[in-house]
């Protein structure tokens, strides 16, 4: 996994509520048997027309906004426990995604691909979105060492597990972790046998 | 103090806690299956990370294969990959496979039970969510996301919180025709799809003591839908008595070494949970459900509930063509699907036999009877069972998940009822438009012979 410190990179807003992960990646997907190449059905059906074709008018299809930060509406990532659909995130090269409010097992499987949810509270959503979408140049800061997220002078600070945050500062996932603990798992098995 | 059944096997497992943070606890055996394994070995090859301990694996194709002449290659191209990529990647990486045309493939939850992987005081995870079946065994058994999968890989281990402890106590003597099927609809009816989120369930209570291994199963199955991480039942007689003799179960002194210590596991008298649940089995009746979450289950005698107002409820009612109030009884069913994790083993295929012998299955409906494994396949014949399904005009198929999911090509089509001894009755489950019923297979039994949805109860006593 990759260290992730801190980020300072434009946003892109996506301002729908309860936004499920049948929406982020629809499952006619999951057959695949790689991981790569979902960032490229990311969104799909709000993405793309019935033939493939860009919808205009959809964020991710506009010049207007780039950077590696996705800005959502409340409870983003509800609906089936896919991990398919972090991957999907990643994959389209989202590094954050902001929203005042995260499904459990979608936090989870984000924080085992390295994507940080930021959850703030709706006042702070509020702003930053009008805050990009008034001028798509809005820098957005994350600095997880401290736990903040601001843009233009506004600021807020946000929660993650000491665990994870351990893991996500240091580049390194449950499995780099479990493998560090190696000797103490064949420890124990001998014991046990 | 005073252990529950859950932290006696939680805690033996233990391999290390973090501080403020999760524990490490070892995985004892490891179920994988082809739709949510491709990546994590991926993963590990990409990484040049090997996998720690293949012999704890065991794979098997389930829910992506054809229920139709397995001998030949599979028609859809990506079920063919992802079932190749597993042959592929068992065999590169030295695990067990129980693929197609194996006399052991099965669906996972089947067929690890009767082959005696499972056993009594383990820890056992799978990439799905039915692995709580084997919790029937006193076995802390759940299901696990992809990432999750490839840490098992590298590690055996997984990194966990300790989930909280529930117990639903169910006591009396069940009716005629209740089948542990319905009791577990019934418990769901009643305390809810989250009613378990964050808890991990043991069921007790003489009702349980006095069901079979199978029976047990099923009740386990269906712990994911009330929310729960998994669910078991204390091992007793009837545990060590259905492990013994099996294919991978330990034998002789070490079996009888096993049992003393499987003996130790019941939760102590006295220990507390952090939730609890009590109800009468008199209460309980043969359960259908009428909506889209498989909370929403009524008894067969009653009516859909008329008092709900909020949107999804209704949104549910109106995608299964039902009216607030309205009975079940009578309603026309041209699909029955006996089959699945939760109903597809051996006393589930007698129970529908007995019922449907010397009967003819309603002109309308087409009946599906889907044996869980090679070898619950095997008993079928053997028992003669083949001839009384044949004659009765309903259609056997080879082991799979089938139209529990619809990812092969056993769906139900648009807009039809299914009555379904599967697990799950969400929109689309069974294919696009579906409309699924779940109920026991006796119930089932009873629909495809009469065409419609019957009250089993009234034509037993
Ligand atoms: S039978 Fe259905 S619920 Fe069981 S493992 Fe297969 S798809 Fe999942």
């Amino acid at each position: 996994m990759e260290k992730f410190v801190k980020l300072h990179t434009t946003a892109i807003p996506l301002p729908i509520e309860n936004i499920d992960t049948d929406q982020i990646i629809p499952a006619r997907f999951l057959k695949a048997t790689n991981k790569i190449g979902f960032g490229n059905n990311l969104f799909r059906d709000w993405r793309y027309d019935k033939e493939d074709n860009p919808k205009e008018d959809f964020v991710l299809n506009s010049t207007t906004y780039t950077g590696s930060i996705l800005v959502a509406g409340d409870n983003f990532g509800c609906g089936s426990s896919r991990e398919h659909a972090a991957w999907a995130l990643t994959d389209y090269g989202f590094k954050v995604i902001v929203s005042s409010y995260f499904a459990d097992i979608f936090k989870g499987n984000a924080l085992n691909n390295g994507l940080l949810p930021v959850q703030v509270s709706p006042d702070f959503l509020h702003l930053i979105l009008e805050a990009i979408q008034n001028n798509p140049a809005t820098q957005v800061t994350v600095d997880l060492e401290n736990q903040t997220i601001s843009f233009n002078e506004t600021s807020e600070s946000f929660e993650i597990d000491a665990y994870k945050k351990m893991c996500m500062v240091n580049g390194y996932d449950d499995i780099d972790f479990l493998i560090s603990k190696k000797e103490q798992i064949e420890a124990f098995e001998a014991q046990k046998a | 103090m005073k252990k529950t059944l859950f932290d006696k096997v939680w805690d033996s497992h233990v391999v290390d806690k973090v501080p403020n943070g999760p524990q490490v606890l070892y995985i004892d055996k490891h179920l994988i299956h082809e739709v949510t394994s491709p990546q994590a070995f991926n993963e590990l090859e990409q990484r040049n990370i090997p996998l720690f301990r293949p012999e704890q694996i065991v794979a098997t194709a389930d829910h992506n294969v054809p229920t139709e002449n397995q001998h030949l290659p599979i028609k859809d191209a990506l079920s063919k990959n992802q079932v190749e990529q597993l042959t592929k990647n068992c065999e590169k990486h030295g695990v067990t496979l129980y693929g197609l045309g194996h006399k052991y493939q099965g669906i996972v939850h089947v067929m690890a039970p009767e082959l005696g992987i499972t056993q009594p005081g383990m820890t056992m995870v799978c990439g799905d969510s039915h692995t709580s079946t084997h919790g029937a065994f006193g076995t802390i058994a759940f299901g696990i996301g992809t990432s999750q999968v490839a840490q098992v890989f590298a590690s055996q281990c997984l990194l966990l919180q300790k989930p909280k402890s529930l117990r639903v106590n169910v006591n009396g003597k069940l009716a005629k025709g209740v089948l542990p099927k319905d009791v577990i609809l019934y418990i769901i009816s009643k305390i809810g799809t989250n009613a378990g989120t964050g808890y991990f369930c043991e069921y007790a209570g003489n009702v349980f003591k006095e069901m079979s291994m199978e029976g047990r199963m099923t009740v386990c199955n269906m712990s994911i839908e009330m929310g729960a991480r998994g669910g078991m039942i204390a091992p007793d007689e009837t545990t060590f008595e259905y492990v013994k003799g099996k294919e991978f179960a330990p034998q002789g002194e070490e079996f009888d070494k096993k049992v003393a210590y499987w003996k130790t596991l019941p939760t102590d008298e006295g220990a507390v949970f952090d939730k609890e649940y009590s109800f009468d089995a008199e209460d309980i009746a043969p359960m259908v459900t009428y909506g889209t979450n498989p909370g929403m289950g009524i008894k067969i005698s009653a009516n859909i509930p008329a008092d709900i107002t909020d949107a999804s409820f209704e949104k549910s009612l109106k995608y299964m063509g039902f009216e607030k109030g309205e009975s079940l009884l009578d309603k026309a069913v041209n699909y029955v699907f006996i089959g699945s994790c939760t109903n597809s083993r051996i006393e589930d295929f007698r129970i529908v036999a007995d019922y449907i012998k010397g009967k003819q299955k309603a002109d309308n409906v087409n009946a599906l009877i889907v044996p869980g494994s090679q070898q619950v396949a095997k008993q079928i014949k053997k028992e003669g069972l083949t001839e009384v399904f044949e004659a009765a005009g309903f259609k056997i198929r080879q082991p799979g998940c089938s139209a529990c999911l619809g990812m092969n090509e056993d769906k139900v089509p648009s807009g039809e009822y299914c009555v379904s001894t599967s697990n799950r009755n969400f929109e689309g489950r069974q294919g696009p438009g579906a409309r699924t019923i779940l109920a026991s297979p006796l119930m089932a039994a009873a629909t495809a012979v009469n065409g419609k949805i019957t009250d089993i109860t009234k034509q037993l006593n």
